[in-house]
């Protein structure tokens, strides 16, 4: 069991309460995952920027950080520290190489995720309590995703937290569990897919990662999906610009999803709805099995 | 008439309060509000007595029941009404997966749709539906009637025993040993009688089609008896 919560901001001015109403969200969901927690919050457009979550369990780890990495890349580098992550903010041209930096310098730092708008944070923890470590509450963007874990295909460990992330601003999180993942993972290492963890959700991740690296939109990579990955699922993701959501076609994983002018809010289950403006009025449904919802912006 | 507010009462002080009326309790009208999408709420109520709830409710809502009849202005997670005993219990909005499921008795309204898996294992319940049902429905269904207006989804009645199956719209595939049945006088007449205590007038019992159990699965053939000792 694990919960999920997710909301994606239609109406500009709803934008600077996400990360509150996502916090709100997620704490209601804290008795199907009390084992730990995360959340990806896509932030404004800041054009020509690339944002790198770190993540060390030291966050001393991070001191000069970015003084460092800005003299090594000639460029200026910023840095957020929330807990045990830090946000680098850098000219999208010298991403590349700034990763490359990460790798043979900081190969104790963990990469979360990375992209334009995308900021990760996951820890082990009660989720209320992860939550107010990263200052959720006070954050602001389009749209934001949560989840609250209780493991049952690999170790209670930061990794083992969703969301993933497994390419430029795109995050999965997955109440469920693939009873194929290991033969996937090892076609999409093949395919040149690196892993971080024995997870089967990361495992879904790269498996859209690489549908929409070969082309495909996220509505026709959940879409072929359907016929690729097998076992229980329902799936919340988010690109730059886009959400949705997948549940296999037993449909066992719960979900509700709500719908207004403003807003598209998914829930585990209803309860992590009933704090959102007009949801008296909203749109509330169960999303079909085996069928692709996706919102755009 | 009590009105208990979920924001302001612990739900286990509302359901020992239920719990504690019996046959001519002078409390036979409840209101239930600020559900906030609470599990379990008039969870094993066993008296004679009116429970409205207003707002949507999460799992196991009703679960349970004898002789209320608890009616939800809103609408419910999974399990409404498991193993119901007798009583009736009215959703006015939708229903998630397995509504009703093992209910020996009593009557289940959904006045919106149910999802997968309603009337899962069924044993005596009657269950109306108003819109559409989802896949696996009726699954090992065992006695007593769903009627349903709408539609209803992949492999109805798989596995069934000997409820009855109404469907008035498309049924998009029969499960194992499901299959299609004629309406008989009587069978008009059952659908008639429950769309009646359902309070759905615009629709015709004449216009349902039945489904049951056509008898050949292995756990209907004699010599397998001793399978199940």
């Amino acid at each position: 069991m694990c919960g999920i919560v997710g909301l994606f901001i239609k109406d500009k001015a709803l934008e600077p309460q996400l990360g509150e109403l996502l916090a709100e969200m997620l704490s209601t969901m804290c008795d199907r995952g009390p084992d730990s927690a995360g959340f990806a919050v896509y932030g404004a457009d800041e054009s020509g920027l690339c944002k790198i979550t770190l993540q060390s369990p030291d966050p001393s780890a991070f001191a000069g950080l970015d003084v460092a990495l800005g003299e090594a890349l000639g460029g200026k580098v910023g840095m957020t520290v929330r807990d045990t992550h830090a946000v680098l903010r850098l000219d999208a041209a010298l991403a590349g190489a700034a990763r490359k930096l990460l790798r043979e310098r900081y190969p104790h730092l963990r990469v979360m995720g990375v992209g334009e708008r995308i900021e990760i944070y996951k820890e082990v923890g009660y989720p209320t309590s992860v939550a107010d470590r990263f200052g959720l509450a006070g954050m602001q963007g389009s749209h934001g995703i949560g989840h609250t874990r209780m493991a049952t295909e690999s170790a209670v460990t930061t990794m083992g937290a969703h969301p993933f992330s497994t390419g430029s601003d795109q995050c999965l999180v997955h109440n469920g569990s693939l009873s194929n993942h290991n033969n996937l993972r090892r076609e999409l290492k093949r395919e040149g897919m690196t892993f971080e963890t024995e997870n089967d959700s990361e495992v879904a991740a790269a498996y859209l990662t690489a549908q929409m690296a070969g082309g495909l939109s996220l509505g026709d990579a959940l879409q072929k999906s359907l016929g690729d990955l097998d076992g229980f699922y329902t799936f919340v993701v988010g690109t730059r610009d886009g959400f949705g959501v997948l549940r296999d076609p037993i449909a066992c994983k719960p979900a509700v999803l709500a719908e207004t002018d403003r807003y598209v809010a998914f829930g585990s289950e209803y309860r992590a709805l009933v704090g959102l403006p007009g949801i008296d009025d909203a749109k509330v449904w169960e999303p079909e099995p085996a069928t692709v919802y996706f919102w755009g912006r | 008439m009590p009105t208990v507010d979920l924001a302001a009462t612990d739900l286990r002080a509302l359901n020992q309060a239920l719990h504690q009326l019996s046959a001519g309790t002078n409390e036979t009208q409840w209101e239930i509000v600020n559900p906030r999408g609470s599990h379990a709420v008039a969870v094993g109520v066993n008296a004679p007595v009116d429970i409205t709830i207003r707002g949507s409710l999460g799992y196991y809502c009703a679960g349970m029941n004898r002789q209320a009849k608890v009616t939800v202005h809103g609408s419910v997670g999974p399990g409404v009404a498991e193993n119901m005993m007798s009583g009736e219990v009215v959703v006015k909005g939708d229903a998630s997966q397995y509504a009703g499921a093992t209910g020996h008795g009593g009557l289940l309204v959904i006045e919106g749709n149910a999802s997968s898996r309603c009337g899962i294992s069924m044993k005596g319940i009657d269950i109306v539906v108003k819109g559409n049902i989802g896949h696996m429905s009726a699954f090992m269904a065992q006695a007593g009637n769903l009627v349903v207006c709408g539609d209803a989804g992949d492999a109805l009645g798989d596995s069934i025993y000997e409820a009855r199956l109404f469907v008035r719209g498309k049924v998009k595939s029969l499960g194992a040993d499901c299959i299609e049945k004629p309406m008989r006088p009587e069978h008009i007449e059952i659908v008639g009688k429950l769309l009646a205590r359902a309070g759905i007038t615009d629709v015709k019992a004449e216009e349902f089609k039945r489904y049951g159990s056509a008898r050949k699965l292995y756990t209907f053939n004699v010599d397998h008896a001793d399978a199940y000792g």
